[in-house]
């Protein structure tokens, strides 16, 4: 398989969870899953959190702030990007 | 048996005590199919297993399952279509909050059809390409085969399904691997699965015609990682090889009884589709036993839990916890013993009876083998295939 560069991610665009794909909490794992054909990918609490505000109507800028809000935290702007171009990478995230 | 459907991030904790939840459910809603593959899956004695379960039966079953932590479940058969009731049962595992797959060879999916599952919330479709045919070698050019795919792809693509393709791989159409990709590319998969056949039920009766030579495998991989430099995302292709043509097994079904939970048509809870072969006790039924009585307390799903039933050489092999011995049902195939290491690996003192199959598909010939001529899976040949010894 071919190397590829990292999806770069900029803070006006909008991610939705990608066609097929389904996110749920199964309370037997306690714990998020992504759904896919044939497959499951467990999800850690952050990865959850941030898929959670992916709904196809929030831009990047916007899911950082409400992260950093619902956390009392800042400084998010970061991880956010990076975990979004991991998503879109595997395919889990659309962005428009 | 291996399946990509296993390699997609079903982790489990190899520290913890209790085995997790089943949480992969196969629901093989019927054994009847339209279709005569000569690789096929389901068991060859199947004619003589023609009981179903009714609909009350395969909800009880979504709804214990359900409860019990399956997430992920695939309604398969035979051809599942066949299966009146497969829009109900489909609803009934949306609602319970499954992701729901069907696993068909698209015979009988018409737009009503496809419609009403789509109501009912059906996740996934993946589509097989097996031959319908007894022109085996002409496969990619039957244009009737290749019609009917190419109208349910389009239905698949118009209820805004993620297009999956299956294809089975095996000598006599691995030189034609191209044709295959190009023709996955046409219809507009996002997915195609190219897995060569392994060799269990109608495969094995029929090894001989099916399993490629490691002149053809190197090619077909060849072929398909250009496809896949030139394509890229467009298309993601996976290719399954063969067992035998590996040195170490497989970590069958991800362990013994640990994520997978197979129900046949007539109720008989397997921890993989081909378990019933297995020597010993009988597997439990979903409609005399629980599932939780029969996935955490049976006798069968504990059989060859973990690894305190090995023997040498996997009990002391530092890969033990890689492969966990590998299959069973190959085990038992190729050697007589069901606990005995599986001969894909080349520290099995039985893989000498792998190596004298692959010897032997090393001829280029590719149509017919030997004296036997290819079966196709069909009832008849079913019974007469296993009919009692006298």
């Amino acid at each position: 398989m071919s190397e590829t560069t990292p999806v770069e991610i900029t803070s006006g665009q909008i991610p939705t969870i990608a066609n097929g794909y389904r996110l749920q909490f199964e309370s037997a794992q306690d714990t998020w899953v992504l759904l896919y054909p044939e497959g499951m990918v467990k999800l850690n609490p952050s990865a959850a959190e941030i898929l959670q505000r992916c709904d196809g109507q929030t831009s990047v800028d916007d899911i950082v702030a409400k992260l950093e809000t619902a956390f009392e935290t800042t400084g998010l702007t970061k991880d956010v990007h990076s975990f979004l171009s991991i998503a879109c990478e595997q395919h889990w995230i659309s962005l428009s | 048996m291996s399946s990509p459907m296993l390699q997609h991030g079903l982790a489990t904790d190899p520290k913890a005590t209790r085995p997790g939840p089943p949480l992969w459910l196969l629901a093989e809603l019927t054994y009847r199919c339209p279709l005569h593959c000569a690789f096929c899956f389901n068991p060859v004695d199947f004619a003589r297993q023609s009981d179903e379960l009714d609909t009350e039966g395969w909800i009880s079953t979504l709804q214990q399952a359900r409860a019990l932590g399956s997430v992920q479940c695939g309604f398969s058969g035979g051809e599942p279509m066949l299966r009146n009731d497969l829009e109900t049962l489909v609803g009934e595992a949306n609602r319970l909050g499954f992701y729901t797959n069907l696993l068909t060879t698209g015979v009988g999916l018409n737009e009503k059809r496809a419609r009403a599952l789509k109501d009912n919330g059906l996740d996934h479709i993946q589509l097989s390409f097996q031959d319908s045919t007894r022109e085996m070698n002409d496969f990619l050019s039957n244009t009737r085969t290749f019609d009917l795919k190419n109208k349910v792809a389009s239905l698949i693509k118009d209820h805004d399904w993620p297009m999956v393709l299956n294809c089975v791989i095996h000598k006599m159409n691995i030189d034609h691997i191209d044709k295959i990709i190009e023709m996955a590319l046409e219809l507009g998969a996002e997915t195609l699965e190219l897995a060569n056949t392994q060799y269990y039920s109608w495969a094995v009766v029929n090894r001989d015609h099916l399993l490629p030579s490691k002149a053809q495998l190197d090619k077909a991989e060849e072929v398909t990682n250009e496809y896949r430099e030139r394509y890229g995302d467009r298309l993601r292709i996976i290719f399954v090889v063969p067992d035998y043509y590996e040195n170490r097994p497989k970590k069958c079904m991800n362990g013994w009884g640990n994520v997978f939970l197979t129900i046949a048509p007539d109720g008989t809870a397997l921890p993989c589709h081909t378990a019933r072969m297995l020597p010993g006790a009988a597997f439990p039924k979903v409609t005399e036993h629980s599932i939780e009585s029969i996935w955490y307390g049976s006798e069968g799903f504990n059989r060859y839990r973990g690894k305190d039933w090995m023997k040498e050489p996997c009990r002391s092999c530092p890969e033990a916890d890689n492969d966990l011995g590998g299959c069973r049902c190959q085990a038992f195939m190729l050697t007589g013993d069901p606990a005995a290491a599986d001969p894909v690996c080349d520290k099995s003192p039985d893989r000498g009876v792998v190596d004298t199959a692959i010897e032997q598909a090393q001829s280029t010939q590719t149509s017919i083998v030997g004296d036997q001529p290819l079966i196709f899976r069909d009832p008849k040949e079913s019974l007469r295939l296993t009919e009692p010894a006298e």
